[in-house]
């Protein structure tokens, strides 16, 4: 394993992690939005780590592309359940876990809590992190991201197109991780990237002012 | 699938041959150590791997040089133009070994016993005088025809892998796995053969997986060495001509960068390249060299192949009447033959290797439990739709031709694109300023856009696809892409 501590996240979202970006060896739950799971590993990705999604078929993966995942170390595992079983689900995110850096999941519907302590145990000792998609995680996991609210923009009626969306994200989790924040996100920004929402009228008077 | 009907032709103890000492008791050095002698030469006891001193001490009248490959590939041509007078596809292994596909001369000379007899006399006939005779074997696949070579033996259709299984393992020429093979007790390649391959898959990784199938007497990779997908060949033409071999070498080196990083661009490596050369009075030439194994296929292992071969051209030891006059006009690499990369090239996605290795491995282990196809792995595409904007390939399996997602797609939706593109497309129904999705509640429609219309092959009946798509937020401030196609509504992605 690489000797980093932490593995980079996009700047934007610094504000979410305690760490400032992926603690090696955490588990993040994000729920409420696709895209957000993907934005948590895009910088990882960008920035050569190996990462890897598991039991998500619908996976956008032109949306992954424009968020900076390089695709190329971006290997799927869209349907480990259809030939393994109930269990398949776990022991390919187990056997992913030891070797990738970001390991992008998520869990079917009755996740066994067990399985779960087995999968957080072993992030741990591999020095991975474990990004759950769409809830259902038994476990209380070290960073729990959700979106609460989500606004597009650049869409009338019956022209425009979708240009750029604003996403209130919650941040919550354990130990330092606990106190809630809230971050108010493009997701994505018109330009494409993500970033963080100014205020323009606090930003105005901040012009002004200097 | 077993491998292709191969014949062999081995020429003994090459160095010493290609050094013109094979009447001596000689041998040929590298790094100091025995690599070939002379058959005076090993019946005094002087054995490969010995040192410099200790050969001498056997023997004492031995006549010692240095390996030269350039020299010893310049010498083999003319064995090449030998055997190319049965079929003009003739793959040089590396100096003094090459191999054909028997599947058409066979049937052309009354099988592969009258051919082996053929091409056996064919090349004796090349050899210099004093040289050992050569040796033919015919096999399944390359790996079992350069062991039936070695034995001078036809091996029948279908029968390679009981040929095979009294060889030990060390026959691989992987150091490493065979050493742990033997540690396992494992020794030969009867007894791997015999492990279940998902096990081995799991336990050695793509490697050792190549070893089975090689144990099995099948093609290391019959799923995807295949033919080249792409044209990928690299051309440099030389103006003025290069009747120098330094030049012609130096353009060599640059197209084998060039070729290397190409492939490498696609997570591909060459396992078989026809260098094909123009010159000044109109001759062209061409030749195939097989990159696999020990020599390994980085970019250096192939210029120095094409540099062999521009030599025993442009030297022409024993090319006779084919030899070019003039200089170099146009030097081409063609990969006709491409494998996934499997780490044995440098550089492999600019990386951490040993990072992108263990990945490897652990999806191995996931393919051998779920099947080849259960993991997969993005190729960007061109398309209109968010699901055809790419295209999922087996993982290890060469990219297949893409459109190209340069191309002006009119009617493309334009990004953002949806984070959620359902594989099966959700029946939705739309009414007034209403959505409902998968027969779930009503909700309002807040903002909406299109169509983008899509007419695609309308020239042919069949596959001829009309429809148009929209984009529309819903009060909750979902946003989906719904596709109309004549009555019918569908939920295609959704931007969650």
């Amino acid at each position: 394993m690489a000797a980093e501590r932490r593995l980079p996240v996009l700047p934007a979202l610094g504000g979410l992690f305690p760490a400032g970006g992926l603690k090696r060896g955490s588990v993040v739950a994000v729920t409420g939005s696709t895209s957000l799971a993907l934005s948590v590993l895009a910088a990882a990705s960008a920035q050569g780590s190996w990462c890897a999604a598991v039991g998500l078929p619908a996976l956008g993966l032109a949306a992954a592309a424009e968020l900076g995942v390089a695709l190329e170390r971006f290997p799927l595992v869209p349907s480990p359940s259809r030939e393994a079983g109930a269990g398949g689900w776990a022991w390919v995110v187990a056997t992913l876990v030891d070797a990738f850096d970001v390991v992008l999941a998520r869990p079917p519907a009755h996740v066994k809590a067990a399985d779960a302590r087995r999968l957080t145990a072993r992030a741990r000792e591999r020095g991975a992190v474990l990004v759950v998609a769409g809830g259902g995680w038994p476990e209380r996991a070290e960073v729990q991201l959700t979106v609460t609210s989500a606004g597009w923009e650049g869409l009338g009626q019956g022209h425009g197109r979708l240009r750029g969306r604003r996403v209130e994200v919650v941040a919550g989790g354990r130990g330092a991780a606990a106190r809630e924040r809230r971050v108010a996100l493009w997701l994505p920004h018109p330009d494409g990237d993500v970033r963080e929402v100014v205020d323009e009228r606090r930003a105005h008077a901040r012009r002004v002012v200097s | 699938m077993s491998g292709v009907r191969t014949l062999v032709v081995w020429c003994p103890d090459w160095p010493v041959v290609a050094a013109g000492l094979s009447d001596r008791p000689a041998a040929v050095l590298a790094a100091g150590r025995v690599v070939a002698c002379s058959a005076i030469a090993r019946a005094e006891g002087v054995a490969r791997g010995l040192r410099r001193r200790q050969a001498e001490a056997r023997c004492p009248r031995l006549v010692v040089v240095d390996r030269d490959p350039a020299a010893e590939a310049r010498a083999f041509e003319t064995v090449v133009v030998a055997v190319e007078a049965f079929t003009p596809h003739v793959e040089i292994v590396r100096p003094g070994l090459c191999a054909v596909a028997t599947r058409g001369p066979s049937r052309y000379f009354g099988g592969d016993g009258a051919l082996v007899a053929r091409v056996a006399e064919a090349v004796d006939a090349a050899l210099p005088p004093g040289a050992p005779a050569c040796r033919v074997g015919v096999a399944d696949g390359p790996f079992a025809a350069e062991r039936a070579a070695r034995r001078g033996l036809v091996v029948p259709a279908g029968e390679s892998a009981a040929f095979l299984s009294g060889f030990g393992v060390s026959t691989l020429g992987n150091v490493d796995l065979a050493d742990l093979l033997v540690r396992l007790g494992v020794r030969t390649l009867g007894q791997l053969a015999e492990l279940p391959a998902p096990a081995v898959l799991a336990r050695f990784g793509p490697q050792g997986g190549a070893a089975h199938r090689l144990a099995r007497g099948l093609d290391e990779r019959p799923l995807v060495a295949r033919a080249a997908p792409l044209d990928l060949a690299v051309t440099a033409e030389l103006d003025p001509p290069a009747d120098r071999l330094e030049t012609a070498a130096f353009v060599a080196k640059g197209l084998a960068d060039r070729l290397h990083e190409a492939l490498g661009a696609r997570g591909l490596s060459a396992t078989r390249v026809l260098v094909e050369a123009e010159w000044e009075d109109g001759e062209r030439l061409g030749r195939r060299w097989r990159l696999d194994g020990a020599g390994g296929r980085t970019a250096g292992a192939l210029a120095e192949r094409v540099r062999w071969q521009l030599d025993g051209w442009m030297t022409g030891a024993g090319a006779g009447a084919d030899r070019p006059s003039g200089g170099l006009t146009l030097l081409r690499l063609v990969p006709e033959e491409v494998g996934p990369d499997d780490g044995r090239q440098q550089g492999f996605w600019g990386g951490d290797r040993a990072a992108a290795e263990r990945a490897a491995r652990a999806l191995a282990r996931v393919q051998g439990m779920l099947g080849p196809d259960a993991v997969v792995v993005a190729v960007p595409a061109g398309g209109r739709s968010p699901a055809e904007q790419v295209r999922l390939v087996p993982w290890g399996e060469p990219p297949p031709p893409v459109p190209g997602p340069a191309r002006p797609w009119p009617g493309r939706i334009p990004a953002p694109s949806p984070a959620t593109v359902h594989p099966v497309p959700a029946p939705a129904e739309v009414t007034g300023a209403r959505v409902s999705v998968a027969g779930g509640p009503w909700s309002a429609v807040a903002a909406w856009a299109g169509p983008w219309p899509v007419d695609e092959r309308w020239w042919d009946v069949a596959t001829h696809r009309r429809q148009a798509r929209w984009q529309v937020v819903t009060a909750d401030g979902t946003a989906h892409l719904l596709s109309q196609h004549a009555d019918r509504w569908e939920v295609e992605a959704t931007y969650d």
